[in-house]
């Protein structure tokens, strides 16, 4: 597809300064509405015409989204807050360094800059097919041009494919499953929170969106337990390129130890489905043993159960079972 | 007066003063619309429409000076810079956040000017390349150490390299060529001149350290 460099079509804005005068402007323009938080999703979609939209409500005025507090020991992060935000705070720097270093390894500095926590969640899948306009499932059609004999599928899923076979892209959303994280959406009706793994949805539920959050709805912010503060933590991203890429597999696990003993674990891996997988299976063979090679081992070829390579993306299942091997056993590298 | 005899607003017997008297209230009026609607300080437009409606008419800080502009709603800020403020220093490479050329200062932080909204930044400070020199034309540390080193080929990708590089600097004035090159990794540059770009840069850093 050729790129457009010229004005994006036009569209009215509107800039609330409150989330309530947000939630008001999305309750008047009941889906025909978008919301625009960094940009770094949306901009593409507009300036390449693949989504058309009327009415834009930009968020970055809203000053009660943005920024991060201290509560009962965990953290409160606003929808809004940037990624380089996130990056330097000295509590999450203290006690979830996790969601930083996954936050640092998205894209460039400058996208860093602008992107927001709540889009690095919240974002479209960046499968090309979809993203060029083709009508796929996703889209609304009923093919999937991914999944054909000679598509280019080295980036796709490898698990839980269901006519659609794009993946999650997001780097911060294995941390945060990971980290047992709450997602706050409020909307005029009211608020209600959703655990990070339930805010992600695969095509077997619905195809047309990555999350539950539904016109009218707003992700205002992303609450983190003391659960898992200061546990032993493994992050790790593999990707072509140090910079800009998205993950062709990411994996996050946070750990509890006794000894030597795996007491608690919870682990989660990216951009193999079109969410980002909790490994619960994984968890409960490791919890109760120790943390040894065995175990990894172990846990690695437990993950790629059942997992279904696509014409060029045979490589994603070792990738996947070496990664989970390395965040259960962990490695000198590993943060505590 | 037989002008106005000729459009089907004017009064049938417009008098010297009446028409006068209307000019003066016209002119208050566009004047005190301007001030009236002008943006407050958190960036919102107080007009009689839906709240956080946007007026086109915006004021800019940009390299320490404020400019009126026209912007439409779905303008970038690198279309505003080149296009209506006759920056054509940032440049646009790819105009999808990919390339880096664009690379502008809001506030002390490096963004991709090709994907910024304009009026998201009403109320911050934007620093250009052109911004970077002294009113008398002596070049930032960073130029300075470009122009020494002779950092790059075809310079395409200078101006947001150097830009990148004074936003980093603010954040860390004493960088490994690694921290550096950390710093400036949201830049390509096609010549593929890598290391005597960081080499520059490096020379900018220390020029800036000993300014």
């Amino acid at each position: 597809m050729a790129v457009i460099r010229d004005m994006m079509p036009v569209f009215e804005l509107f800039q609330p300064a409150s989330i309530d005068e947000a939630l008001n402007l999305l309750d008047a323009h009941q889906g025909d509405v978008w919301v625009l938080g960094g940009g770094m999703d949306s901009f593409d979609w507009l300036k390449d015409r693949t989504k058309r939209v009327s009415t834009v409500v930009d968020l970055s005025q809203v000053g009660e989204l943005r920024g991060i507090k201290e509560a009962n020991g965990g953290l409160e992060i606003g929808a809004m807050t940037t990624l380089t935000e996130v990056v330097h705070h000295p509590a999450v720097q203290a006690k979830f360094r996790i969601l930083a270093e996954a936050a640092e390894v998205v894209a460039s500095p400058q996208i860093r800059n602008q992107a927001t926590l709540g889009g690095n969640v919240s974002q479209d899948t960046r499968c090309w097919y979809y993203r060029s306009g083709w009508s796929c499932y996703r889209a609304g059609g009923n093919i999937c041009y991914a999944d054909t004999p000679t598509a280019i599928n080295r980036e796709h899923a490898i698990l839980q494919q269901d006519r659609c076979v794009a993946v999650s892209p997001s780097d911060t959303a294995p941390a945060l499953v990971a980290l047992d994280a709450e997602f706050v959406i409020r909307s005029k009706g009211g608020e209600r929170v959703v655990k990070a793994e339930d805010y992600f949805l695969g095509p077997q539920i619905d195809i047309t969106h990555m999350t539950v959050l539904r016109p009218g709805e707003l992700l205002t912010a992303i609450r983190i337990p003391a659960t898992w503060a200061n546990a032993q933590f493994y992050w790790e991203k593999v990707r072509d390129r140090n910079v800009w890429d998205f993950p062709l597999v990411n994996v996050a696990s946070a750990m509890k130890l006794s000894g030597t003993t795996i007491s608690d674990v919870r682990i989660a891996v990216g951009a193999v489905a079109a969410r980002p997988l909790r490994l619960t299976a994984v968890e409960a063979a490791t919890k109760g043993k120790p943390r040894t090679e065995e175990t990894a081992s172990a846990a690695g070829e437990l993950a790629i159960q059942g997992a279904t390579p696509l014409r060029y993306n045979a490589y994603k299942i070792p990738l996947m079972r070496n990664l989970v091997k390395r965040a259960i056993r962990g490695n000198a590298q590993a943060t505590t | 007066m037989d002008d106005m005899n000729k459009t089907e607003e004017t009064p049938n017997n417009p008098s010297r003063r009446n028409f006068i008297k209307g000019v003066i209230a016209a002119g208050a009026t566009v004047s005190s619309a301007s001030y009236l609607f002008r943006t407050n300080a958190a960036g919102q437009t107080q007009t009689a429409s839906a709240p956080g409606s946007v007026e086109r008419l915006i004021s800019l800080s940009v390299n320490g000076q404020e400019r009126r502009v026209d912007v439409m709603k779905q303008e970038t800020l690198a279309q505003t810079l080149r296009y209506k403020l006759g920056l054509t220093g940032t440049k646009l490479g790819c105009d999808r956040a990919e390339c880096g050329a664009c690379t502008v200062l809001i506030d002390d932080v490096p963004h991709y000017a090709c994907s910024v909204l304009t009026h998201t930044v009403r109320t911050k400070k934007i620093v250009t390349i052109e911004g970077l020199a002294s009113p008398e034309g002596t070049l930032h540390p960073v130029q300075q150490g470009v122009v020494d080193e002779q950092g790059f080929q075809c310079a395409f990708c200078m101006p947001g390299f150097v830009m990148s590089a004074v936003g980093y600097l603010k954040t860390n004035p004493n960088p490994t060529r690694e921290q550096l090159a950390h710093g400036v990794s949201g830049n390509l540059c096609r010549c593929q001149d890598y290391d005597k770009i960081l080499t520059a840069l490096m020379k900018g850093a220390e020029n800036l350290r000993s300014a």
